[in-house]
């Protein structure tokens, strides 16, 4: 009684075919499509490992089943460039954010959806979008260093 | 690789021609009983440098990469004696190989050598071994590139990848001499570089796995995958040392994608071709548990009996100068403290797991984990094989903090796999599993005496630490145990190294633990003692009526406190001790010495009517002595310094009933961003030796952050975390 979904991720149409529409789209993105740079850290939409946009928004994929997802543009991390060399993640390598590294998917994900919208995103600001994020290696001020370098950045247009 | 060409002595230098050419440069182990049988025999070299005849370095490390930077600061070394671009350094990591036993747990011959990485030991350990074995293939290289340019030697150097000769300006790259360099002789003494001429040594130098991770391309544990590989969920009984009883199955294996479910040492598996299916299935599991003894033990139980235990006779003594009784019955002033410690969960971001192919006579292994010998003996254990047929492959960690030291997480693995019909299968922990299936900082009771002198310095110290024991209950370690049942990890930070001019003083330890597992946790028994000396002295300095720093300075003033008054000097300078702050916010210092590292810090504190804590700013010296890379460094103290204000702030582990009450981060809650204080970081390069830096951040936030908590309410935090209703108005 498997059920197909149909799903666009980084652009691309693609189509899955779950045991259970309730599966979490992050299993799907992870298992099913290979793209293990979203990552999985509590299940419960608490720490933000597993943030990815749809239709822009940084959401949660571990608290959102993959039905819900359905004809609706999803990003992950893999899809921000294939080499890097978004903003975001170029102010991240400048500040040598990550420790472990394993929270930063998420944490860049909620970033870009902040600066989509917000090209001059003041502390506060920040602190506001990041909350949802958790890391155990308390990368928090270079994260948003980070962000106040990639806005200066987006904002010059480079 | 083939066999051994020819050897230095130094550090057992072995250097050898690699299979697809290029030079090749190893290490034998210096011999340790039980380790010799593991190694694959004489032809293999154990590589530590690789020079490829395209020019390619690829430096092999042991040690593994959970976010410290350790797998970029040892290429540092070797691109710096190798005299090449650290971006030309292709870092790899090793497998279980002697040459890469940690010399700091050498000794534990069940294992043959250790190879681990904790204790912020790879730098400190491997540091020179490593830059040897780039000096090593410089020097022969340089010989080839002479040899090949029929000029002197002498009149050669190597700079960035090739063999120049000076007078002419000729030059050869090491790809093209590599393999000529392979049949040279090794020098017996590679001379390594002066620091006048280091190029990358001492600079803060970006790391290489940071562009892995901000791409999702760095692979962890739980990204690992293999053919045909099944994931599963273990149901594991909530009290501590269950077992279980029996099972029903039928109910989950209805759920679609569940394939077995079996039965392991540490639960039941529930294996299935995804991992919510196997989260599912083991929803839908029956198990019957035979909860054992600890059921019936809560948390203020222990407490309770840990108060009492205090008050006895019967303790192992760790430090004894003086006469303490004496002085404490004869003081003009006492003062008296009991301090409170909780258990902790570790909260790596990345679950615990790993993925395991066992094949009938051998197992494969996957997994982050911090101690692949331990690992490797492990799963030995559990199978019946023998170690040699156990591969450990190491991926990155999402974290480790001491809890990747243990190996329940790789057993488990191998078990399934062989349960299930010898497939591959990964074990997937939930948050859940891992917030109640950790091996918990140890908690204590602490019972605390001094007396005061006429000028109000301490002339008695007496510390009793009442509480469970990392080693009692880790048996693998049990040798590090002394015979009166002293645990060196549990009074670490209270006798081993006792920073305080104190004439009279007396530390002891009684072990009791009703069945709570116990493991490492960023910085072991300094982030419990570190706490209540620095709070203790505090109490002192207030008692005497003086500047709590002024306080401390005069009693670290024997030559072994020296450079922890080094770094107490620097943060109170750099913080401006003394000068005016904003309005309600306050200032308390600390300091302490772990692992190898002096760690001062200066924390701004303010508290609220409701009673919450804001901790707006904390200024931080270390001096480790010579630093790698500073970047390095400061990222790790800055780190260490969250993670102990987690500790300060919300870290408990509690039991009702043998159960851990905590679940999820909504429960075990960490500080966010907006809670995570400036963080400075002043790197004090001092002369002395060179010491770790993982660790030493962590210990004296606690104390800094509750003696600025003192300085803003007059209340004193003897029992953290710290709670709001401790401190409202």
């Amino acid at each position: 009684m498997a059920t197909t979904v149909n799903l666009n991720v980084n652009g691309r149409a693609r189509k899955v075919s779950v045991a259970d529409p309730q599966t979490p789209l992050l299993w799907v993105l992870r298992e099913n499509f290979g793209l293990t740079g979203t990552k999985f850290g509590c299940g419960t939409a608490l720490c933000g490992a597993c943030t990815v946009h749809v239709n822009g928004e940084p959401v949660r994929s571990c608290n959102l089943e993959v039905s819900q997802a359905a004809g609706k543009r999803i990003t992950t991390i893999e899809g921000l460039s294939r080499d890097g060399s978004h903003p975001v993640q170029r102010a991240w390598v400048a500040e040598q954010v990550p420790q472990c590294g394993y929270c930063q998917s998420g944490q860049i994900m909620s970033a870009v959806a902040l600066l989509a919208k917000n090209k001059s995103p003041s502390d506060a600001e920040i602190e506001k979008a990041m909350l949802g994020h958790i890391c155990a290696c308390g990368t928090y001020n270079r994260v948003r260093k980070a962000i106040h370098a990639a806005a200066a950045t987006m904002r010059k247009g480079a | 690789m083939r066999a051994t060409v020819n050897q230095g002595r130094r550090h057992f230098l072995k250097v050898g021609a690699a299979t697809g050419g290029g030079l090749v440069i190893g290490f034998h182990l210096p011999v340790v009983a039980g380790a010799a049988e593991q190694a694959a025999g004489p032809a293999k070299l154990n590589a530590y440098v690789k020079v490829g005849t395209d020019n390619r370095v690829t430096f092999v490390c042991g040690q593994v990469e959970m976010g410290q930077g350790v797998h970029n600061g040892l290429a540092m070394l070797v691109a710096e004696e190798l005299e090449v671009d650290l971006r030309n350094v292709r870092i790899e990591q090793g497998g279980i190989d002697p040459a890469f036993g940690n010399p700091r747990y050498i000794g534990f011959k069940a294992v043959g050598g250790f190879q681990a990485t904790g204790g912020s030991s790879s730098i400190r350990n491997f540091g020179t071994k490593v830059r040897h074995a780039g000096a090593a293939a410089r020097f022969m290289l340089i010989s080839a590139g002479a040899e090949r340019m029929q000029v002197l030697r002498s009149e050669c150097v190597a700079e960035n990848g090739q063999v120049v000769h000076k007078p002419s300006g000729r030059k050869v790259s090491y790809g093209a001499v590599a393999n000529d360099a392979a049949r040279q002789v090794a020098p017996d003494q590679p001379a390594l570089k002066q620091p006048s001429e280091f190029r990358i040594i001492g600079k803060a130098t970006p790391r290489q796995d940071i562009p892995l991770k901000v791409t999702g391309r760095a692979v962890y544990g739980l990204d690992v995958k293999r053919p045909g590989m099944l994931t599963a969920t273990v149901a594991r009984c909530p009290v501590f040392g269950g077992k279980v009883r029996s099972f029903n199955a039928e109910q989950a294996l209805k759920v679609p994608g569940v394939k077995k479910v079996v039965q392991i040492s540490s639960g039941v598996a529930v294996v299935a071709d995804s991992f919510w299916a196997a989260k599912k299935g083991r929803e839908a599991l029956q198990v019957t548990w035979d909860e054992g003894p600890m059921a019936k033990v809560s948390s203020p139980d222990m407490y309770r009996n840990w108060a009492e235990l205090a008050k006895s006779s019967a303790a192992a003594e760790r430090l004894k100068t003086g006469d303490v009784g004496a002085a404490l019955a004869g003081a003009a002033k006492r003062v008296e403290a009991a301090y409170e410690m909780p258990f902790l969960a570790h909260a790596c971001m990345e679950p615990m797991n790993a993925t395991a192919h066992f094949k009938g006579d051998s197992c494969e292994i996957w997994a982050p984990t911090q101690a692949q010998s331990w690992n490797q003996h492990a799963v030995a254990q559990a199978t019946g094989l023998p170690p040699k047929a156990i591969t450990i492959n190491t991926t990155y960690l999402g974290g480790g903090f001491g809890r990747r030291l243990e190996s329940d997480y790789a057993v488990e693995a191998a078990e399934t796999s062989r349960a299930a019909g010898n497939v591959p299968v990964k074990v997937v922990w939930t948050r859940e599993d891992d917030i109640q299936h950790d091996f918990y900082r140890p908690a204590s009771h602490n019972l605390l005496q001094a007396a005061l002198g006429a000028d109000g310095m301490p002339t008695a110290w007496r510390h009793r630490i009442v509480g469970t024991s990392i080693l009692h209950y880790f048996k693998t370690f049990g040798h590090f145990l002394r015979k009166d049942g002293h645990d060196p990890t549990s009074t670490q930070g209270a006798g081993d190294y006792f920073p305080y001019d104190i004439p009279n003083v007396l530390v002891d330890y009684i072990n009791n633990n009703p069945g709570v597992p116990s493991g490492f946790w960023r910085s072991v028994g300094n982030t419990q003692n570190g706490f209540i000396l620095e709070s203790f002295v505090d109490e002192l300095a207030h008692a005497a009526g003086k500047d709590p720093y002024q306080y401390r300075r005069q009693l670290f003033n024997k030559p072994h406190a020296a450079r922890l008054r080094g770094v107490l000097d620097l943060a109170a300078e750099k913080a401006g001790w003394g000068k005016p702050l904003p309005a309600g916010v306050h200032r308390g210092i600390a300091a302490h010495f772990a692992y190898g590292g002096y760690c001062a810090q200066v924390a701004e504190v303010s508290v609220a009517r409701d009673g919450r804590v804001k901790v707006h700013r904390v200024v931080a010296a270390i001096d480790s002595g010579w630093v790698v890379n500073p970047g390095t460094v400061a990222a790790q103290i800055e780190s260490g310094i969250y993670y102990g204000m987690n500790a300060t702030l919300y870290g408990e582990i509690t039991l009702r009933n043998g159960r851990v009450e905590q679940a999820n981060f909504d429960s075990y809650k960490m500080a966010r961003m907006d809670e995570m204080p400036k963080v400075e970081v002043h790197i004090l390069e001092g002369k002395g030796d060179q010491g770790g830096a993982g660790e030493p951040g962590t210990p004296p936030i606690a104390p800094a952050v509750c003696n600025a908590i003192f300085a803003a309410t007059g209340k004193r935090i003897r029992k953290l975390p710290v709670k709001p209703e401790m401190l409202r108005a």
